[in-house]
């Protein structure tokens, strides 16, 4: 006798969208709370008071909401990098590194031409070659995407670590001074290829670019033939050479793209504000920003706040730390935990679950 | 250059075995058609909950009075049972709730390096210390004790014999895993589910229950390879971050080996030998070079990845279904 | 002698929402016969087999096996009776070899032996007449040989009725042949076997008994021996129906699409389509008939520029009367070249629409790049999409709900309406009124109507043969890939086009 399953499951159609907010406060919420409860587990301290450090270490100061305002930023402008290679169904997991390369050629402009040329053409070339390198390396894996079908998760994730010791590289080879293995403030006394403050403000210039960047991808995704073109390519590839769009093309130009808004991410980096160069400059950000272009689901308003939430967890538990002597990477569980709530929630979006009563079916 | 190659290999295999484990678990996870990127994380979770077990009872009876037996298995028991609950964190979130693959396992790694390293931080201040490791030197002895004769036998031993238990348990995973797809029922079974749930399905295969149990066993066996990473290569020190990005060089292996478990043997030894080539860099040599070196492993897997792409050869492409979830309804 | 039934189902019913797919169904299936199940697309019959198979489960009626009555809620169950069914898209996991597939999933304790059953496959094989090699994966096989496989399946499993659905739309005249040797030999084992078919001459060639299904219902058996090709037909067909579309005469057709010995193979090299040729005149509804899956898809994409083409020509004739030859052109390079050409795909979802975007971009799909910049003109696209809502009574809540929220035949009024909007020439269309209630249908053919009053081009791909005979001027038969015949619609009636449709030529019509 077959047992007939308590629990079905079925693809829900549609959802009410305040339902679908209140579905993704109550996943945080519950984050939070497990966050709190284990907080206590592993470390004793009341939760609320670690909370409120957190609040503190984020916005405490006008300094650290700054920080706070830089590293969101910076998160924010690789996952809107990314976000078109998603919309496309081209899972770019490489966005650390084609970061790490616009970084290093933003770098490399700053270290060989930087006594040469006058402040204004250097920046310019500094732009020029750091979109052309993370350009580059996301273009790469594309064209074998197009042509062969080669498998991009894969491909894009293992360009990230070449892209690593390509960086390790050139470190040693302009490390200052000479095996001091790191490369160090690059032009510190000449400041040339530092990006001007603006409003004497360090990371201000930052927030604007990545904003302005924010809005532009916005409207390439929504009101231009090429963001329309992306999206049915992503949604249905025989509906695309239906109408004639040609799919090849679309992924290595979409691929061009996301790879040049995160070269564009570390020059801001380089430039903007580190003015040095590591291999650990992107900080795994990269991977950091697909889940927060996943999840917002291409929605730049959800990008903002996901990314704020992230940050601000981070931020928050580097107060902790010197607070309460806590681990610094207590951020990144408790970052973990909350994606995980995240990341389930969707489920409840996507999915209906009926209750059956149990009956007996007639024999 | 015999004993060049005498003095690489001891050294490529111990960096090899943390891979070979990791490769071997991923291969076993993904060929049920997950794609797990959380391996990274779950070694590091492995590692740390093999410390913390190695910790509690090295501080809790002191290092005279350890028994060898109670030494091994309290932090074997302990890794084992960490790697398993993430695995099943990862199952339950893919296959149950059908969350997208990529995102949960970069989640799993943010939150498994995080976990690691937390721990990690929260025993060395436990301990003590000056510098920010725990050594646990006695419970390390008991894990790195070598084979019998491997100091007599001269090359011979030194070369195949001077390994501790984990290591040759990495290469018996390595063979039983591979028998067990290739050559028994549940492995075709299992192939089924990865290539084709849809089939596995109409076949009257469990297949919400073979990914489960593919993908936690995997997540166990990757868990080892960060227990052996601590308690022999590092032999009983662990320093936060120094695991590095081995899990990733894992799931690497596991498409350079194109997906069995048989040739992860010896890969992940070649890659082990990549990964220290540059120590044999002649002196003299810009070390810069050393550098470029070490990307060999990843430019040697995107070369396979390529060259499987171009070469369409069925069997050596990824599972089918691999980081797709499975809704019966949606046939 | 008397026999007792292998299978009884007794007023079996199911029902798809509001669509019935069998009605009242009663029939028997003894030991040892071939019993071909007939009926047009749509008429039920892998329906009905389905609940056999335990692929769906009846709202009523019951089953029984060799007398006793049975519950059939899994394919697991209906193997334990001893069913096995082939479907038409096979179930086999590619990379693996024929023998694994063929054990997969058995729950037998036996020890993992693959040569073992490898000895008894080809045990089967030997004693069935038909040849599989065990250690071949199944990617590197032909449909034939997956088939076969699939056959060896069931049969491992012991099964003693076997269903097959249309076994042959897939395999050559060569390996029709064989195939039913096969089941002839199986037939002389005991086993029983039902085959699914509207093809009358393997019927007649093949079955001791036909049972007739039409629209979900029992028609009636025939003994094979005692029956005509008349009286299938008029049993498959049933009598003419008066449906009362309108047909104006075409106005000064002139010729416009011309296409010579087009020959297309799919990419497993099997041809589709056979050294066809024909014109499509302006003014005027050319309908092609065929049972589907005879090559009316690659027909439609070769013209459109979807199909790659092995050899022949397609000619586009301008109002000039200037030739073009649209072979080896993209869609785009035809939309460039000033054709304006239209098609309603049949997959409407995965082809001619996108399900996930509303109303309002699913109408720029055609037209987005016609505007000049870099910027899509959102403004018109949903301006259109309100008067096809409006002109085409489209029900949805809005121009920004997503297409595949919509119900089926709101879904076919949004493509035909963005289809027709361009003004076209040309005008193709694939089973355009599938699964659409009678209103909708007469919607869709008022707007071909229309069009074709303008003057354009229209091909109508339909699979109801009473539509056809009203609603075209001209009809081409497709059968097995080739053209069975070009009749001309007022002057031919249901029985001779279901003749051709099944028969090349339709011979037997002199019979």
């Amino acid at each position: 006798m077959n047992k007939v399953p308590l629990i079905h499951v079925t693809r829900r159609k549609d959802i009410f969208w305040v339902r679908a907010w209140l579905v993704r406060i109550i996943a945080v919420a519950l984050a939070l709370v497990v966050c709190g409860v284990i907080t206590m587990m592993a470390t004793g301290l009341n939760p609320i008071k670690v909370y409120a450090a957190m609040i503190d270490g984020a916005f405490g100061t006008s300094r650290r909401l700054w920080m706070l305002l830089q590293n969101i930023a910076i998160l924010l402008c690789i996952s809107i990098a990314l976000a078109p290679a998603f919309r496309m169904r081209f899972w770019n997991l490489g966005g650390d590194g084609q970061a790490l390369m616009g970084a290093l050629g933003a770098a490399a402009s700053m270290i060989l031409i930087g006594d040469k040329v006058p402040n204004w053409l250097l920046i310019l070339i500094m732009i020029v070659v750091s979109i052309c390198a993370g350009a580059l390396w996301a273009g790469i894996p594309a064209f074998f995407k197009a042509r062969w079908n080669t498998n991009e998760t894969l491909f894009t994730l293992m360009m990230n670590y070449v892209a690593v010791q390509l960086v390790a590289f050139f470190v040693i080879v302009w490390e200052v001074p000479k095996g001091a293995g790191k490369i160090g403030i690059i032009n510190q006394n000449s400041n040339a290829g530092w990006f001007p403050q603006v409003g004497g403000q360090k990371y201000l210039l930052n927030v604007i670019i990545v904003s302005v960047l924010t809005i532009l991808v916005f409207i390439y995704m929504n009101y231009t033939k090429q963001g329309y073109e992306l999206s049915v390519v992503g949604e249905s590839e025989p509906t695309a050479r239906y109408v004639g769009i040609k799919v090849r093309r679309v992924i290595v130009r979409t691929m061009l793209l996301s790879g040049a808004l995160c070269g564009v991410t570390g020059l801001l980096l380089v430039g903007g504000t580190d003015h040095t160069l590591t291999t650990t400059l992107v900080g795994g950000r990269g991977f950091t920003g697909v889940m927060v272009a996943w999840l917002a689901k291409f929605n730049p308003v959800f990008m903002v706040i996901t990314s704020f939430l992230i940050v601000f967890l981070q931020r928050g538990a580097t107060e902790i730390t010197t607070t309460f002597g806590l681990n610094q990477s207590f951020g990144d569980i408790i970052t973990g935990i909350i994606l995980f709530f995240i990341i389930g929630c969707e489920f409840f979006l996507n999915y209906q679950i009926h209750f059956r009563k149990a009956h007996k079916e007639v024999a | 250059m015999f004993d060049f190659f005498v003095s690489l290999i001891p050294r490529a295999v111990s960096q090899g075995i943390p891979l070979m484990f990791g490769a071997v678990g991923e291969t076993v996870t993904e060929k049920s058609g997950n794609l797990n990127l959380g391996t990274a994380g779950i070694m590091y979770v492995g590692g740390i909950c093999g410390v913390i077990g190695a910790f509690l009872y090295e501080t809790g009876v002191g290092p005279e009075n350890m028994n060898g037996f109670l030494a091994i298995l309290i932090p074997l028991a302990c890794c084992l049972a960490g790697s398993f609950l993430m695995g099943l964190l990862y199952c339950f979130l893919t296959v149950t709730l059908r969350a997208n693959q990529n995102v949960t396992g970069l989640a799993m790694t943010t939150f498994g390096v995080g976990f690691g390293n937390f721990f990690g931080g929260s025993l060395i201040k436990l301990s003590g210390a000056d510098v920010a490791s725990i050594a646990l030197s006695r419970t390390s002895q008991f894990f790195s004790t070598k084979l019998p004769f491997a100091d007599k036998l001269g090359w011979f031993g030194k070369v195949f014999l001077n390994y501790s238990f984990l290591a040759y348990t990495a290469v018996a995973m390595a063979i039983i895993a591979s028998v067990l797809i290739f050559h028994t029922k549940l492995g075709l079974q299992l192939r089924a589910v990865g290539e084709s749930p849809a089939t596995a399905d109409a076949a009257g295969i469990n297949v919400t229950r073979y990914k489960y149990v593919a993908t936690c066993v995997g997540a166990m066996i990757s868990g080892l390879g960060g227990l052996y990473y601590v308690m022999d290569y590092a032999s009983g020190v662990w320093t936060n971050d120094a695991f590095g990005d081995r899990g990733w060089l894992a799931i690497a292996l596991v498409i350079f080996t194109i997906w069995r478990p048989i040739h992860s043997i010896w890969a992940s030894i070649l890659f082990g030998g990549l990964y220290i080539l540059h120590i044999f860099i002649p002196s003299g040599t810009n070390l810069a070079v050393k550098e470029i070196y070490k990307m060999a492993p990843y430019v040697v897997t995107i070369i396979v990845l390529i060259i499987t792409s171009l070469r369409n050869k069925r069997e050596n492409q990824p599972p089918a279904s691999l980081g797709l979830s499975y809704f019966r309804e949606d046939r | 002698m008397e026999r007792s039934p292998v299978i009884e189902l007794k007023h079996i019913t199911k029902r798809f929402g509001n669509n019935i797919a069998n009605d009242d169904v009663s029939m028997e299936v003894y030991e040892g016969e071939i019993l071909a199940l007939l009926g047009e697309n749509g008429s039920g019959k892998t329906t009905l087999m389905n609940a056999l198979a335990g692929i769906y489960y009846p709202e009523d009626g019951q089953i029984f096996v060799r007398g006793r009555e049975v519950n059939i809620h899994s394919p697991r169950t209906a193997f334990d009776l001893g069913i096995g069914m082939i479907h038409q898209h096979f179930k086999l996991v590619d990379v693996l070899t024929a023998v694994e597939n063929i054990i997969l999933g058995l729950n037998e304790k036996s020890r993992y032996d693959l040569k073992a059953a490898a000895a008894r496959i080809t045990e089967i094989c030997d004693r069935y007449g038909f040849h599989v090699d065990p250690f071949q994966k199944i990617y590197t096989m032909s449909v034939s040989q997956k088939q076969t496989v699939e056959i060896v399946k069931v049969l491992f499993r012991g099964a003693d009725l076997l269903i097959l659905d249309e076994p042959t739309a897939v395999l050559t005249p060569q390996e029709t042949e064989k195939l039913f040797n096969v089941l002839r030999n199986m037939k002389a084992d005991g086993k029983s076997i039902i085959i699914i078919t509207h093809k009358l001459n393997e019927v007649l060639e093949i079955s001791d008994r036909v049972a007739i299904l039409r629209k979900g219902k029992y028609i009636c058996e025939i003994k094979t021996s005692e029956a005509s090709v008349q009286q299938l037909t008029d049993a498959m067909v049933g009598h003419a129906v008066t449906l009362n579309i309108d047909r104006p005469v075409p106005v000064d057709p002139k010729d416009k699409i011309i296409v010579e010995h087009l020959t297309i193979r799919n990419s497993d090299g099997v041809a589709k389509l056979k050294d066809i040729s024909f014109t499509a005149r302006t003014g005027e509804i050319l309908g092609i008939a065929g049972i589907s899956g005879n090559g009316q898809k690659e027909l439609l994409e070769g013209i459109a520029g979807l199909q790659k083409i092995e050899s022949g020509s397609i000619r586009f004739v301008d109002d000039n009367g200037k030739e073009t030859e649209l072979v080896g052109m993209d869609p785009r390079k035809i939309t460039d070249m000033g054709v304006t050409l239209s098609f309603v795909p049949e997959d409407r979802l995965g082809m001619g629409l996108v399900g996930n975007m509303n109303l309002g971009e699913n109408m720029m799909l055609r037209t987005f790049r016609h505007s000049g910049g870099p910027f899509i003109d959102r403004k018109e696209p949903f301006h259109l999409a309100k008067r096809v809502i409006e002109s085409l009574e489209v029900v949805t809540p809005s121009v920004k709900t997503a297409v595949r929220k919509l119900s089926g035949g709101n879904v076919q009024k949004v493509l035909v309406g963005r289809e027709i909007s361009s003004s076209p020439t040309v005008l193709l269309t694939a089973y355009a009124v599938r699964g659409l209630d009678i209103n909708s249908s007469y919607l869709i053919y008022d707007l071909v109507n229309q069009q074709k009053k303008q003057g354009v081009a229209v091909v109508y791909v339909g699979e109801d043969l009473d539509v056809l005979l009203e609603l075209c001027d001209r009809i081409l038969v497709l059968c097995d890939g080739q053209v069975s015949a070009i009749l001309d619609a007022r002057k031919t009636d249901k029985q001779q086009v279901g003749l051709l449709m099944t028969k090349l030529g339709g011979e037997a019509a002199n019979e």
